[in-house]
């Protein structure tokens, strides 16, 4: 079935041609020399006042990544990257040390304003409230928006520019820094965590984010502790022929409990940038960790001409009892995706999920999806992946769902749909469905009329049609994860969620 | 990606030199051996880094090439003549291949219905007319397929000609019987008329005594405007042998293709489909069953390619496994731009039986057309307890119960056998399973 013309309304909204970012802040800037060698990275390393230790770490995975080849296995198209053509560090100058917020360069103030990120805690404490969303109290069948903080940390080429609400969350025992300082300040958690759930060695990307990451977030929550805010990060990449290389570290200490969003977006240009960052997630017993991405970098033009590539390496380690990591993503930007958020079931009774919306429109092209690696006992994981391509994009959902031999009791549930708009684009589906414990049950499906026929029948012998009973499982499935998102996405989001799932091909 | 040298690239080489004089087919044919086997040396034997191969590592589990069998002597004739009729079939045609040697002693070859033609491989090529455009040239991108092309010494090439309907159904039988372990390699193909109907069955098995044998056979398949083929595959070669099989089917407007691959036998054993649809409105149905034991190895992996529009195809996989077997079963649809209409359906399931068994699933979509509706399930999991104890609270044991369940479970994927006679064979092919196990 083709797909409802609401759907593709909606699509249009957000084709590639309507990207609202795209804007540059002309700001003076330093950079490191053109060009990746062993210097470069003493150079960030010195930049940053690193440790003896921490320079190391980044030679040692830079040596590595002079052996490895680029991945070429994913369904992605592009010419090959000249990575000596890059900066591997830009960094708005400073005159002086910073000592509040007002003494932020006033562009680069204004250029989180035009982004609607409030970098002021007293804008903060306005709440962030979607344009268009009702004040609470309203009938009108929209839930009433409700006013919260949310501490960012607002990383803008290599280094992170402000941090609100530290000394709030430092109250309450959380530490939320640009990991250039943790590494400063708290060296004992960062060699503890830095590199144990994507060793420098991983894959390609990582080694080389490994060697030049600049900037990124770093989270500790200790034992017990519910982080009593939303935290964030907020990504922009805006000077030229500049690679991001961001790294961020949250680590949930035994009963700990965290959400965290990040959000990214760069200008409107003709060349490629690279954007290559890793995230490690560490939870530890009945901790939980909520990791939301909306990503909205520039997708390219309506030719295919410029946008990001977006190389990412994503992994959450479940390692203690009962833990649980929940990956949700809107993916709407960038000229190429190639991501996949994975969960390490390691702890007995852990428990990973993975949520992903991903729109392609124009030339842009999608590789994503999770890998679940269900390692412990009675471990269990969900994935639900929506994919819509419009344009002349290609989306495609990668998954790989495995248990191992001593896996007894794991489950896994995966359902993905995609859905084409126009006979220009493609959507394809590669799930990799690996059992090795006979206790293991595993259910992979892609057709919409098979999620769960006993609640699709009880709704529908209530008087719901099919097709809203449809609509009302897959809401149930992800509205609570999406309420995450910050008022405006995930109004976007939800509406997103709810096109009809009329022509989904599966 | 750099191809590592291994022995058996050597092993292969010398293989092909010392066959080459007895290799049938001049000039034109021994040009595209050469070329096929250039291409297989190339690649060298697929292994995990190549993503079609990724589950069955050729490098780790076949480890050695082994030399072109000798032609059958009288022994092995005899030893082939006991094995035959072992695995006889009530009311089929016969076609017996003895080492990759076509046998017509053994065979059926009387009273052929008129518009049915079939040879040996060995005249064809040797008349150099396997360059004819009835029967194009392989694809030679996979390395096995290469290697086949270039060493195949013989098989079977039938054509059933327009309006005909076959009587009786036509069997292949491979049989090894060398007792020296030795490379088979076949060649067989089908070409079915305009409107034309036909059955097919393919029965792998080895004579007493044959062991360590390593197989190779290649099934090209034409069905022209709405003809119809239903095939039948038999999988029940030596426990220790190796078996690689493709096959190539090609589907023009209308034509019908009902197949149903079932594997018991064979240590290491891959068999690949490779259906395009080049005709509207054709339709497909692929099933397959893995019943394996055992240190077995068995992997399915079908591509099926809708490059026209109003087609439809249909896959159920089952696989059951026990002890330390592993199953693959990798399903890929592709849905060319402009291929409106298409109806695809996949289901994969696997049963694992013990702890150490594995089955990999990889049912995969790639759609390039927004008007389709295309759909695959994957599931893996262990008997239903809850089902299990219903049996047992009825006063059945434990592996009876098992049974009973296993059986509806590859039944699904049996049913869609049309032929009676063939369904009941391959449903005894289950139940002998069972029993061996219990």
């Amino acid at each position: 079935m083709p797909a409802e013309q609401e759907t593709v309304e909606r699509v249009r909204r957000i084709d590639v041609d309507q990207y609202r970012y795209g804007f540059e802040t002309d700001i003076e800037s330093e950079k490191a020399p053109k060009g990746l060698s062993e210097d470069t990275i003493r150079f960030i390393s010195g930049k940053k006042n690193e440790p003896a230790w921490m320079l190391e770490w980044r030679l040692e995975a830079y040596r590595r990544w002079l052996t490895m080849s680029e991945p070429t296995w994913a369904r992605v198209d592009y010419p090959k990257i000249d990575y000596q053509d890059l900066y591997y560090y830009a960094a708005p100058k400073q005159k002086k040390q910073l000592s509040s917020i007002d003494e932020i360069d006033p562009e680069i103030l204004k250029t989180y304003e035009k982004l609607g990120i409030p970098l002021r805690e007293v804008a903060v404490l306005e709440g962030v409230v979607a344009p268009g969303a009702k004040p609470a109290g309203e009938d009108d069948g929209e839930p009433p928006v409700e006013q919260r903080k949310v501490a960012v940390d607002a990383v803008f080429d290599s280094v992170s520019v402000a941090t609100t609400f530290k000394e709030e969350l430092k109250k309450a025992g959380v530490i939320f820094m640009p990991i250039s300082e943790a590494i400063r300040e708290h060296p004992e958690l960062v060699q503890k965590y830095l590199g144990s759930v994507v060793p420098t060695t991983d894959n390609f990307f990582a080694t080389l984010n490994s060697a030049v990451f600049s900037d990124g977030s770093f989270v500790y929550v200790p034992p017990g502790v519910r982080c009593p805010m939303e935290l964030s990060t907020y990504f922009r990449i805006n000077e030229r022929n500049t690679g991001q290389f961001e790294r961020t570290l949250i680590i949930a200490d035994k009963g700990a409990y965290v959400s965290y969003l990040e959000g990214c977006t760069a200008p409107q240009r003709d060349e490629n940038q690279l954007h290559a960052a890793v995230v490690e997630l560490v939870a530890l017993d009945d901790a939980e960790i909520k990791y939301s991405t909306v990503q909205n970098w520039y997708p390219g033009n309506a030719e295919g001409k410029g946008g990001i590539y977006n190389f990412v390496t994503k992994r959450g380690d479940c390692r203690g009892r009962g833990s649980k990591i929940s990956w949700t993503q809107v993916e709407t930007g960038s000229a190429i995706t190639w991501k996949y958020p994975s969960c390490i079931l390691r702890g007995d009774e852990s428990r990973g999920e993975f949520y992903s919306i991903a729109i392609s429109n124009g030339y842009q092209q999608v590789d994503s999806g999770t890998k679940m690696i269900h390692l412990g006992k009675n471990t269990s994981s969900r994935i639900i992946s929506k994919g819509i391509s419009a344009g002349k994009s290609q989306n495609t959902y990668r998954g790989l769902v495995t248990a191992h031999r001593k896996a007894a009791g794991a489950r896994n549930f995966t359902a993905c749909d995609s859905l084409l708009i126009g006979d220009q684009c493609g959507a394809h589906t590669v799930p990799y469905v690996e059992a090795k414990n006979s206790s293991a049950v595993f259910e992979h499906e892609a057709t919409t009329s098979k999620i769960s026929e006993d609640v699709l029948f009880y709704c529908v012998q209530r008087g719901l049609s099919q097709e809203e009973a449809v609509g009302l499982v897959v809401n149930g499935f992800v509205k609570d994860v999406l309420q995450q998102l910050p008022m405006e996405f995930a109004v976007e989001a939800q509406k997103l969620i709810s096109i009809s799932l009329e022509g989904s091909v599966g | 990606m750099t191809v590592v040298a291994t022995k058996t690239d050597g092993q292969a080489a010398s293989a092909f030199q010392a066959a080459r004089s007895r290799l049938p087919g001049a000039a034109a044919v021994a040009e595209q051996r050469q070329a096929a086997f250039d291409n297989y040396t190339r690649q060298g034997l697929p292994h995990r880094r190549v993503e079609d191969w990724k589950y069955t590592d050729l490098r780790v589990l076949m480890r050695e090439v082994l030399p072109l069998a000798a032609a059958p002597d009288h022994a092995h004739l005899a030893r082939a003549a006991d094995a035959l009729q072992l695995h006889a079939i009530d009311g089929v045609r016969r076609l017996v291949l003895v080492d990759g040697v076509f046998v017509a002693d053994l065979s059926d070859l009387a009273e052929l219905e008129p518009g049915l033609s079939i040879r040996p491989l060995r005249e064809v090529l040797e008349a150099g007319e396997a360059l004819d455009d009835r029967w194009p040239a392989p694809d030679t991108a996979d390395a096995m397929v290469a290697f086949n092309a270039a060493l195949m010494t013989d098989g079977v090439v039938i054509e059933v000609g327009a309006d005909i309907t076959l009587q009786r159904p036509l069997q292949i039988v491979h049989v090894a019987a060398a007792t020296e372990p030795a490379s088979i390699v076949t060649r067989s193909l089908l070409r079915v008329g305009q409107n034309a109907t036909a059955t097919l069955v393919e029965s792998f098995v080895a004579a007493d005594g044959s062991t360590r044998y390593q197989l190779h056979d290649a099934l090209h398949v034409t069905i022209a405007e709405g003809g119809r083929l239903d095939h039948l595959r038999l999988n029940e070669d030596a426990i220790d042998a190796f078996h690689i099989a493709s096959l190539f089917a090609s589907l023009h407007g209308q034509a019908r293709y009902n197949a149903c691959a079932l594997t018991t036998g064979g240590g290491v054993s891959r068999y690949q489909g490779f259906v395009r649809f080049n005709g509207d409105g054709a339709e497909v149905t692929a099933n397959g069953v893995n019943l394996l034991n055992g240190t077995q190895h068995a992997d399915t992996t079908l591509f099926l390619d809708h490059a026209v529009p109003h087609c439809v195809s249909r896959e159920v996989f089952r696989a059951v496994l026990d002890g330390r077997a592993h199953s693959v079963f990798q399903g890929r649809i592709m849905v060319r731009p402009h291929a409106q209409k298409t109806d695809a359906k996949m289901m994969t399931r696997a049963l694992l039986l013990s702890d150490e068994a594995e089955a990999d699933n990889k049912p995969e979509l790639e759609i390039f057309a927004d008007d389709v509706t295309c759909g695959h399930g994957a599931t893996t999991g262990a008997l239903d307890d809850t089902l299990l104890f219903y049996l047992r609270a009825r006063g059945l044991p434990e592996k009876e119960a098992q049974a009973l369940l296993i059986q509806a479970f590859i039944g699904e994927a049996i049913e869609s056998i049309v032929d009676d006679q063939l369904r009941a064979l391959a449903i005894a092919v289950g139940e002998r399973w069972l029993e061996a196990r219990a």
